[in-house]
């Protein structure tokens, strides 16, 4: 496909995208409820590396759910963004807990009380105000459950132009964040630089 | 289902989510915490995108909010190394230097 029909493709039309089956509306819900169920085991087992897995779990439960709900693209960076930090997290702990997280049991909490009654009235405000909005339905209705546009990957092609188009002041801002993000970690981490070292005018003798 | 379906769930991850990062002593464990309540955001996004306005802005925000997501774990390990290298700490309560 050359660069000029790949231009003149007409954009996906997503206005025309199926309801959600029955299935897939079954499948969201109950990889939410598996999603919220293993997230509050991670406060629970007493094992950091079960708590590990369990959010990675919780992760995949969610990307699964965003992959259900046609979005694709998105629902596997999820799922692979996170099964990869989960294992980071892993290593993370095994070098900074000093003992072996898999064994250990633990209880590290604090404030409990105080936690648990703004973790639920939170949820209790939110629920209040998801059950009372008069929330706005999609401007045009679902034709039918049929497969729509959504297949062939229109749903990621649509990203990607919103990306590289209209959009790209996101992907500009994001870039730089990334890059200072790999910079300012690399800061952090080390464990002696130069200033440390040789002073604030990095004139001084070695220490 | 319905889009207050996936609120309502997304509501009781970020809840879930919240506790972990108020109640946690471990840092690791406090960033597990923001982890979940940024999990719950990507789902309730993705109930709007379906539910509300299937066009690509929506999607644009889920690329932020994972964006989001990765940086502060970025950050949030090396604050935990540097704590840990300076100090020995690997709990909250042992980096309070700024509370006297």
């Amino acid at each position: 496909m050359t660069l000029q029909s790949l231009l003149e493709t007409p954009l996906p039309d997503l206005s025309v995208l199926p309801s959600l089956s029955v299935l897939r509306g079954v499948a969201v819900t109950a990889l939410g409820v598996v999603a919220v169920v293993t997230g509050a085991l991670v406060f629970r087992v007493d094992s950091m590396a079960r708590a590990t897995y369990l959010l990675a779990a919780s992760f995949v439960a969610v990307g699964a759910a965003v992959v259900a709900l046609h979005l694709d693209y998105v629902g596997v960076v999820v799922v692979l963004m996170m099964l990869m930090e989960m294992a980071v997290m892993g290593v993370f702990m095994v070098m900074l807990m000093g003992m072996n997280p898999a064994l250990m049991p633990m209880s590290m909490v604090h404030s409990n009380r105080r936690a648990l009654v703004a973790a639920g009235a939170s949820f209790v405000v939110l629920t209040v105000g998801i059950l009372l909005v008069e929330w706005p339905t999609r401007a045009t209705a679902a034709p039918d459950g049929s497969a729509g546009s959504t297949e062939g990957g229109a749903t990621t092609y649509s990203l990607g132009d919103a990306l590289m188009g209209d959009h790209m002041l996101v992907m500009m801002v994001v870039s730089p964040v990334m890059l200072a993000t790999i910079v300012a970690g690399v800061v952090l981490a080390q464990a002696s630089g130069r200033y440390e070292r040789l002073g604030d005018d990095l004139k001084g003798a070695r220490r | 289902m319905t889009l207050e379906v996936v609120l309502v769930l997304a509501a009781a991850l970020f809840s879930v989510g919240l506790y972990g990062a108020l109640s946690q002593q471990v840092v690791v464990m406090v960033m597990m915490g923001l982890e979940l309540m940024l999990n719950g955001v990507v789902l309730a996004a993705a109930g709007f995108w379906w539910f509300t306005a299937p066009e690509p802005s929506l999607q644009v925000l889920l690329v932020v909010v994972l964006a989001a997501m990765t940086v502060e774990m970025a950050m949030g390990f090396a604050v935990a190394l540097l704590l840990h290298r300076t100090s020995g700490a690997d709990m909250t309560d042992m980096a309070a230097e700024l509370k006297q």
